[in-house]
């Protein structure tokens, strides 16, 4: 039962004859007699969820199928990654949706990791107003909830940013900034975008049909990180066999960049200036103000968590090791990245991914600043349109399963990798 | 060798030097600020930076809220008070503070949740500080129906009859303790639940027409504000619990299929958003019980919450029971304790001692994540806020009301995090 | 022992699903003592508690009337707020005896998602507001602009179709509240705020300088808004449906929450008798008493009475009849005969 009970000093079981009250006082048998009768409770329970469910499900005379799926959607949605109308289905409305949580969630963890590890380290600082106005970020953001701190970013973005009308005229009282390139109004941010003027056109791949121009420029990228390892493990090998390790930084910085530089040249890219027209800017890329809202409230709020985490994970390492490493020579940037920092992200790297959980979990506060997240496509319009709610929220619910199951199997993986291995 | 050394020198110090002074640059004020200011370039930077966000600061902010209007009926008054300067309007506090605190609960009741919550800090004393007498525990346990009956009301028998269910369990199970401790838990489980599906009801209605005393009935719809919050986080924190402890002694079993069912249920919580669940409470639960069974949406919610809160609460306890050294169930096997008597007499009271400061940060988070019960139209803090701002008086104000709902969550969250922390250097015992 | 404590449990579990056998909507609220309404989270003139929190509004009434009908008291009514997203939910799981929140009659809520709509006690039409510095006068002229719309709305899929249909594109900001989507459209967040045009006509009187808006001459679709209840109980439908038809008859034939006590009594029109309960069994017919209709017009006068008192143009509202003036005026509002 407990389990220590193999350490239990036990006598040889006497060669009785099998009696019905040995399934309750023997201890060979208590734990399956034990494991039945709770078997048999919850399959009762069950049993009797889904029998009411099918009873209730007839008595609204509706059926359960995921039919609705393939059914038009008929609504809009503002912010599209892939091609959408109102006349795609409800399954291509609830993809969309999946995406932009997936967007949303890849920045603010980006924006959390930066900012984390900015404040964390600084919250250490001896620098005092420094370490204190760091303090104060941290503490301000941990203990206020992060749907206020999503309402108020939304509401800073809307009520104290200029509308796109403000930007007209002959005497506008809004300009743009960055020589005319970024325009920041209160129905989102407007940044160039890049264009290319040789156009590939797009891979049709069924669903989804991503451009090939930038599929090319991520094969340029992923190629040219590969070769960089490959440099400098070459590098590594050259310093093991004569002890002096080769200047390979304008290599790497070649193969890293030199691919993708030449392909944006070749495919002839340009910077795609937004631009006032009609109602509102037009080109560039449109970042709204749920996107912005829902970035700079989940970031922030949990950048403050994550600089939690930097700092305790720094402080986690002995000073010992500190003092060993200088007393090796070591100067100290390189005792922070060859001692320290090694060390230190074994301790940070788990909670930092629970972290991405909580974020990914937290999009789905979308709702409350109209972001069109999978809560508010799937989760939300489509259940409300068809009065799907047992398919629609299980189907959800099972997707952010996926999702979180995912996040956490590779962060269960990585602990594997770095665990310590004692002997 | 002294006298000649007097005659030889022509002068000779004889009292010693007054202590100078440091250099102006290593003392006071100034060297305050080479060392923690400007002891480099960079951080030189840094505090000119941080100068400047701060001055940034107090030149946005600092009028505004230094030109408060406190005494205005409405948004349009306070715009005219203020004549067009900038300032904040924290009348709409003055005005509608008890909305935002109470929610639509009735005026003439509002010592109820303030003594409930007076009432709730003495409960919670015994438990967070070891320096309280242990008496009090029994308070402890008595609260929640006291609680329940201050906040609800009604009838004074209901929350007794629901007390008494575990009077009889607790007999039960001294009934049955000689046949063995298994059985005697389940007779007391058993016997628990035969009261309350049973007896419960009728006792409650007998004894109140016998003796109909009890406070004044209120409905839930009338919660509302930081009291719903309280009352969800507060409740959903400490009916987790037991579940909590439960879940996390079933992960930790030897019984396969035991341990694969608490491991499912508690990954799949963890692993779906609260609103998710929060919106099975509201438009799911109907569907899986039985046709014409409806109980109202606090009680909905506070069950997925407590569903949600077990889940995070048994990861906390299994931590704690990791903690507890090996030698502590070896010590209990040694006695000859059985399982549960183990787990009752030696194990939970020092674990769940370790887990204080992680089950306080699961309150913390909980008690934040309250917040998203608005999404299903509970009138929690945010929810009376576009409440108020619906309002034709207060249409358009924003600033005031966030800065004052904020101001309360923070004052809260940070109380409790400090006493975690408190807790936290108190239980660590190696001196690294 | 063992076997004891586990047929105690059967027993139990038994008993617990016993317990909640199927009882109609009448009986449920007859045993309450009270309706459970949903209406919406607050729309002026609409339904919107007030000061002391106090449901008030032209969709209340209804709820209030049929209380009234019912139980006899025009308060005991528990108001459900719902969202547009989760009225249907809740009355689908019974969480509210019936919904009053400016729901649009379709086909498909009433056949796909199995409601009954009681009939329509508005007859209203989507329209759109813009601020008139935008020197818009049609629709038309809309390509490109932001739209707020409430989601979870006929209104959100009306909007789609019209600038599909017209060839014009445009951004929708998908909004939960009504408050919040006012304050985007003050806020100039977005160019047009679209809803039914009562709805626009109540937030344009909220606003501080109703002036500035404009409501555009297009209409892009029917809005019939009704009460709807679960399909399944037609006793039910029939009360929530007839109690309806009583207040707009009631104005048809001159009786008003003055007048009723002593039209009660009896008159020389007998299809007012009839409804009134002095003459024939109409109510024992719905399972009510047989001055449901008295009570239901009481609560808080005729169809014509509630309108004028809550949205008319006496309010701040200020909406005209129109559409909604009896068949007699030139309306659409035409009570079948209480016979």
């Amino acid at each position: 039962m407990s389990s220590t009970s193999d350490l239990r000093t036990r006598t040889a079981p006497p060669k009785t004859a099998f009696r019905l009250s040995m399934l309750l006082y023997d201890q060979r048998y208590r734990s399956i007699t034990i494991q039945i009768v709770f078997l048999f409770a919850l399959m009762l329970g069950i049993a009797w969820l889904v029998d009411n469910t099918i009873n209730n499900l007839r008595a609204l005379g509706k059926d359960f199928s995921f039919a609705f799926l393939s059914a038009p959607a008929g609504y809009d949605i503002n912010q599209r990654p892939i091609e959408y109308d109102s006349q795609m289905t409800h399954g291509r409305a609830a993809l969309v949706g999946l995406l932009n949580t997936a967007i949303l969630a890849v920045m603010a963890c980006a924006l959390a990791t930066v900012l984390g590890v900015i404040a964390g380290v600084l919250r250490l600082s001896n620098n005092w107003i420094v370490a204190r106005l760091m303090t104060v970020y941290v503490e301000l953001f941990r203990n206020i909830p992060t749907l206020v701190w999503i309402i108020i970013f939304g509401a800073i973005m809307t009520e104290s940013m200029p509308a796109p009308s403000a930007f007209r005229g002959d005497t506008p009282t809004a300009s743009m900034l960055f020589n005319d390139s970024v325009a920041v109004t209160n129905r989102g941010v407007y940044v160039p975008a890049i264009q290319f003027s040789n156009d590939l056109g797009n891979l049709p791949l069924g669903v989804v049909a991503p451009s090939i121009n930038w599929l090319l420029v991520l094969v340029a990228i992923i190629v040219g990180i590969y070769a960089h390892k490959v440099i400098l493990k070459n590098a590594t090998a050259v310093q093991n066999a004569t002890g002096i390790r080769p200047k390979t930084w304008w290599k790497s910085l070649g193969v890293l960049f030199g691919p993708v530089a030449l392909l944006f040249i070749f495919f002839g890219a340009h910077l795609e200036y937004p631009e006032l027209r009609g109602f509102n800017f037009a080109d560039g890329i449109h970042m709204r103000n749920s996107l912005i809202a829902m970035w700079l409230g989940l970031g922030i709020y949990t950048g403050a968590f994550v600089a939690e985490n930097v700092r305790s994970g720094i402080l986690a390492i002995s000073r010992g090791q500190t003092e060993a490493a200088f007393a090796l020579g070591m100067q100290p940037g390189k005792t922070m990245r060859l001692v320290i920092l090694p060390q230190a992200l074994r301790v940070i790297i788990p909670p930092l991914i629970s972290q991405y959980l909580n974020i990914t979990k937290n999009t789905s506060l979308g709702l409350a600043v109209g972001y069109m997240d999978l809560r508010s496509t799937l989760g939300g319009i489509s259940i409300n349109q068809t009065g799907r709610e047992l398919e629609g929220m299980l189907l959800m619910m099972l997707i952010y399963l996926a999702v979180s199951l995912s996040i956490s199997g590779a962060m269960n993986v990585y602990n594997n990798r770095v665990k310590l291995k004692e002997r | 060798m002294s006298d000649t050394h007097s005659n030889t020198v022509s002068y000779v110090r004889d009292t010693m030097l007054d202590q100078q002074e440091p250099p102006v640059t290593e003392r006071g004020v100034i060297k305050w600020l080479r060392e923690n200011l400007f002891s480099g370039w960079l951080n030189s930077v840094l505090t000119i930076a941080s100068l400047g966000v701060i001055w940034f600061i107090i030149i946005e902010i600092g009028p505004w809220l230094l030109n408060t209007v406190w005494n205005a009926e409405s948004l349009r008054e306070c715009r005219a008070i203020l004549d067009g300067t900038s300032g904040a309007c924290f009348a709409v506090i003055k005005d509608r503070w008890h909305q935002l605190l109470f929610g639509f609960y009735p005026p003439e009741h509002y010592w109820r949740p303030v003594l409930a919550m007076v009432l709730m800090l003495v409960a919670l004393a015994p438990i967070l500080f070891s320096e309280v007498p242990r008496k009090m525990l029994y308070f402890s346990v008595l609260f929640p129906f006291i609680g329940y009956h201050l906040l609800w009301g009604g009838s004074v028998w209901l929350p007794i009859s629901v007390l008494l269910g575990f009077v009889v369990g607790y007999v039960a199970f001294r009934a049955t303790a000689k046949l063995s401790s298994l059985v005697s838990v389940i007779a007391a489980v058993a016997g628990t639940f035969l009261w309350w599906v049973f007896l419960a009801g009728p006792f409650d209605a007998a004894m109140y027409s016998v003796a109909p005393i009890g406070l004044e009935y209120v409905r839930s719809d009338a919660f509302g504000g930081f009291l719903i919050s309280i009352v969800i986080g507060v409740s959903g924190i400490s009916l987790s619990l037991p579940f909590g402890i439960l879940l996390a002694l079933g992960r930790q079993s030897d019984m396969i299929f035991l341990k694969s069912v608490c491991v499912i249920f508690i990954e799949f919580i963890r692993g779906v958003p609260l609103i998710t669940l929060l919106f099975t409470a509201s438009l799911l639960l109907n569907y899986f019980l039985p046709p014409g069974t409806s109980f109202d949406l606090i009680l909905r919610v506070i069950i997925m919450v407590t569903l949600f809160a077990s889940a995070y609460m048994a990861e906390v306890i299994r931590g704690g029971l990791a903690a507890l050294p090996k030698g502590q169930y070896e010590a209990a096997d040694a006695l000859g304790l059985d399982y549960w008597k183990a787990q009752r007499l030696i194990v939970m009271p020092q674990a769940l001692k370790i887990a204080i400061p992680g089950i306080v940060n699961t309150f913390i988070g909980l008690f934040k994540d309250t917040t998203l019960v608005v999404f299903i139209g509970l009138l929690d803090p945010i929810g009376l806020s576009n409440a108020i701002r619906a309002d034709t008086d207060w249409n358009g104000i924003y600033w005031e009301l966030f800065i004052f709902i904020g101001a309360l969550f923070f004052i809260f969250c940070f109380g409790m995090s400090r006493y975690s922390m408190y807790l936290e250097r108190k239980l660590k015992t190696d001196h690294r | 022992m063992r076997k004891s404590v586990f047929y105690g449990t059967i027993a139990a579990s038994a008993l617990l699903a016993g317990a909640a056998s199927a009882q109609s909507t009448l009986e449920t609220v007859q045993s309450n003592g009270e309706i459970a309404c949903g209406v919406s989270t607050g729309l002026a003139g609409f339904s919107a508690p007030d000061a002391n929190g106090v449901w008030q509004g032209f969709d209340v009434a209804v709820c209030r009337a049929v209380a009234a009908a019912v139980l006899g008291d025009p308060m005991a009514v528990n108001f459900v707020s719902t969202t547009g997203q989760t009225r249907f939910s809740a009355l689908a799981s019974g969480e509210i005896d019936m919904l009053a929140r400016n729901t649009t009659w379709t086909f498909s809520r009433d056949v796909d998602l199995n409601f009954t709509f009681a009939g329509v006690n508005y007859y209203d039409g989507q329209g759109f507001m813009v601020n008139r510095e935008l020197g818009v006068s049609s629709a038309m002229e809309l390509d490109g602009a932001t739209v707020c719309i409430q989601t979870g709305t006929t209104t959100e899929l009306n909007l789609a179709d019209f600038f599909r249909v017209n060839g014009m594109s445009y951004e929708p900001v998908p909004i939960e509240t009504n408050a919040e989507a006012q304050q985007q459209y003050l806020a100039g967040a977005c160019d047009v705020y679209t809803t039914d045009a009562s709805g626009l006509a109540a937030t344009r009187a909220s606003f501080p300088e109703p002036g500035n808006h404009a409501i555009l001459p297009e209409i892009i679709s029917k809005e019939p808004l009704g009460p709807a209840v679960r399909q399944g109980d037609d006793q039910w439908a029939d009360i929530v449906r007839w109690t309806l038809n009583a207040l707009i008859a009631a104005e048809e034939l001159g009786v008003t929450s003055a007048n009723i006590e002593e039209l009660a009594a009896g008159t020389d029109n007998p299809e007012i008798n009839r409804m009134l309960g002095s003459a024939g069994e109409l109510g024992a017919m719905l399972g009510l008493e047989n001055d449901w209709a008295v009570r239901a017009i009481s609560a808080a006068g005729n169809y014509g009475e509630i309108f004028a008192s809550t949205i008319g143009e006496q309010t701040p509202i200020g909406l005209a009849r129109g559409l909604n003036a009896q068949w007699t005026q030139g309306g659409l509002l035409y009570a079948p005969p209480f016979r």
